[in-house]
């Protein structure tokens, strides 16, 4: 439905028609979705096949809980984001090239969904190049002429990505014959000793972290994200990454297995060690920007790290962990790039001297930075606490002190890099006389960042929506169904 | 050894992987990285089509006759990652233009130094 959207927007051409559609297409994909989490909770697996033709040949779309989940995340985050980017791309982009943007981003939106909800590996990597093409173009839609050469070099670095994947579904498909993904699941065990397909997973999960920006393969991430318009960050740096992560989960857990995956390729080791590098570097490189945009992409690559060392438990607290630091993750993040966008918006700079005093001209935007800022250190009460809490807890089941200990330590790098922000807008310079005169953000801008803020508080107090979703999802997944 | 030319299309493709792969890489000309991405891209395809053909197949069209086809399904698929190839090109392309007319120049250390002289 967004992909019909896409060429509306087009002919339409005129900026608030084309927002007026964008929107009320992603409301109602929104709806849509949580119909669909309803009704995966309730009966299980929805499967449709697409122009009538049997899934062992044709087509074939399935929902279970686990792509209802994020289906549902994928939509909320964009809705919100649309609200948002009426005013905030006004003053990033120019006028001619606004409908453009919601063109790109239905294309984007309808792309990501597609990828979540197919049930065929081939079909999942069209669309995948069908939302990174389009990403690859919002970023570049940007007036900074270094949001080119970032676009750029994520181009090249996503073609690789799309390409390995395209590489590992050929290898599968010499080997089984299929391409659906149950039929992949059903075919596999007899033939998983061979070299073909142990080259066929690692083409598929390299292929995989390339497109989750997971250390040492995140390079393209900090730039991607620092120089697109402020809603484009938003968008994809909530939702690209967390389709990606879940397209690697139904590879491992659907398709490949447990077993394979953990017991024959010892990937639950080199994930184990991924993630905390991954936790480490991104923390470490997000304290020491001043682009506070790039440190919270940095921050992004260390978040990424958490979930992967999630997965690399391979058990049901780990893996759950994982899934709602994927949802909790998509909520902080966005409310934090969107309450960066309201500061760009005013002040035309996210560079953290430019930033001093901020606190008194722009309370709201800057107390609900700290809120977001707050909820990635992981303090009580908010959503980073609750799926700490389960990592924390998947570690301590397995026994691994050492790794509890590293995912507290990392909370305290955090704080550092949020407590930088916090002390410039706060604390430092009290009387800083700007011209002209910043004040606050625009309710249309405001409505919605609040809005995920709050959803960060709820979700943080009230956790059984989530957590019993995400734990359920983590069995469906551990117990081979799909 | 018959093993080894017996199977030389996947030498061929593996070739081609290494070379297109071995120019993103190395090459600082952006148009360049380009042409690598397509060689890299274009071992791919091969990959797939040559799994596609069974010795002694025919085209899959019903003719009398003829019972051995060769697998039609990898050739619809490639047919599509070709269209997704020429989309990724033709807006690689499109971004060098952009980024031509913004640095006047298309080398990646030239570009480099210009945003660190800010």
């Amino acid at each position: 439905m967004p992909l019909l959207a896409a060429p509306l927007c087009l002919l339409v051409y005129e900026r608030r028609f084309a927002w007026g559609i964008s929107t009320g297409l992603s409301l109602t994909a929104l709806a849509i979705a949580a119909l669909l989490l309803q009704h995966t909770l309730a009966d299980g697996v929805i499967s449709y096949e697409l122009g009538g033709w049997s899934a062992h040949w044709g087509i074939e779309y399935r929902v279970d809980i686990v792509n209802a989940f994020v289906l549902l995340v994928v939509t909320t985050i964009a809705s919100v984001v649309l609200l948002y980017a009426r005013q905030s791309i006004l003053g990033e982009l120019y006028t001619g090239r606004i409908p453009l943007f919601y063109a790109m981003y239905m294309l984007c939106l309808g792309g990501l969904l597609g990828v979540t909800i197919t049930g065929d590996v081939f079909n999942l990597f069209v669309f995948m190049e069908i939302s990174a093409l389009s990403s690859y173009t919002l970023i570049a839609l940007s007036q900074e002429r270094r949001a080119l050469t970032s676009a750029y070099q994520y181009l090249i670095m996503g073609t690789i990505g799309a390409t390995f994947l395209l590489i590992g579904i050929g290898l599968m498909y010499i080997m089984t014959g299929t391409l659906n993904m149950r039929d992949l699941a059903d075919a596999l065990p007899a033939v998983s000793g061979t070299r073909t397909i142990e080259t066929a997973f690692a083409f598929i999960v390299v292929g995989i972290s390339i497109k989750l920006a997971l250390v040492p393969l995140h390079l393209w991430l900090p730039n991607a994200y620092a120089y697109a318009p402020s809603a484009v960050t938003a968008f994809i740096a909530s939702t690209a990454t967390k389709v990606a992560f879940y397209v690697l989960l139904r590879f491992l857990f659907t398709i490949f297995g447990v077993g394979f995956a953990f017991s024959n390729m010892l990937l639950g080791g080199i994930f184990l060690v991924l993630g905390l590098l991954a936790i480490f570097a991104g923390s470490t490189a997000a304290i020491f920007q001043d682009n506070v945009k790039r440190m919270l992409a940095y921050s992004s690559v260390a978040q990424i790290g958490f979930m992967i060392l999630g997965v690399s438990f391979a058990t049901t607290t780990g893996v759950g962990a994982a899934i709602l630091h994927l949802f909790n993750h998509a909520i902080m993040k966005a409310a934090l790039f969107l309450a960066l966008g309201c500061v760009f918006y005013r002040l035309g700079s996210v560079n953290i001297k430019d930033m001093c005093g901020l606190g008194r001209e722009m309370p709201w935007t800057m107390t609900a930075f700290v809120i977001g800022g707050l909820s990635l250190v992981g303090v009580p009460l908010s959503v980073g606490f609750i799926s700490k809490w389960y990592l924390v807890l998947g570690a301590l089941e397995q026994g691994w002190w050492p790794i509890a200990a590293a995912v507290l330590l990392a909370s305290l790098l955090t704080l550092v890099y949020i407590w930088r922000v916090v002390d410039v807008a706060w604390l430092q310079c009290p009387a800083v006389r700007r011209q002209p005169v910043v004040t606050e953000a625009p309710p249309g801008m405001l409505l919605p960042l609040w809005a995920l803020i709050l959803a960060n508080l709820y979700f943080g107090i009230d956790t059984s929506l989530s957590v019993g979703v995400a734990m359920r999802a983590a069995e469906w997944l551990l117990g081979g169904g799909g | 050894m018959s093993h080894l030319i017996g199977h030389y299309n996947y030498w061929i493709v593996i070739f081609l992987m290494m070379a297109g792969l071995y120019v993103v890489i190395a090459q600082g000309n952006l148009v360049k990285k380009i042409v690598g991405l397509n060689i890299f891209q274009a071992a791919v395809y091969i990959l797939f089509i040559s799994m596609a053909k069974i010795e002694g197949g025919t085209a899959p069209i019903l003719v009398d006759g003829t019972t051995l086809y060769s697998n039609p399904l990898p050739h619809v698929l490639i047919l599509t990652a070709i269209v997704v190839g020429v989309a990724t090109t033709a807006l690689a392309l499109a971004l060098v233009v952009r980024i031509n007319s913004a640095y006047s120049s298309v080398e990646e250390d030239e570009i480099h130094e210009q945003d660190q002289s800010f």
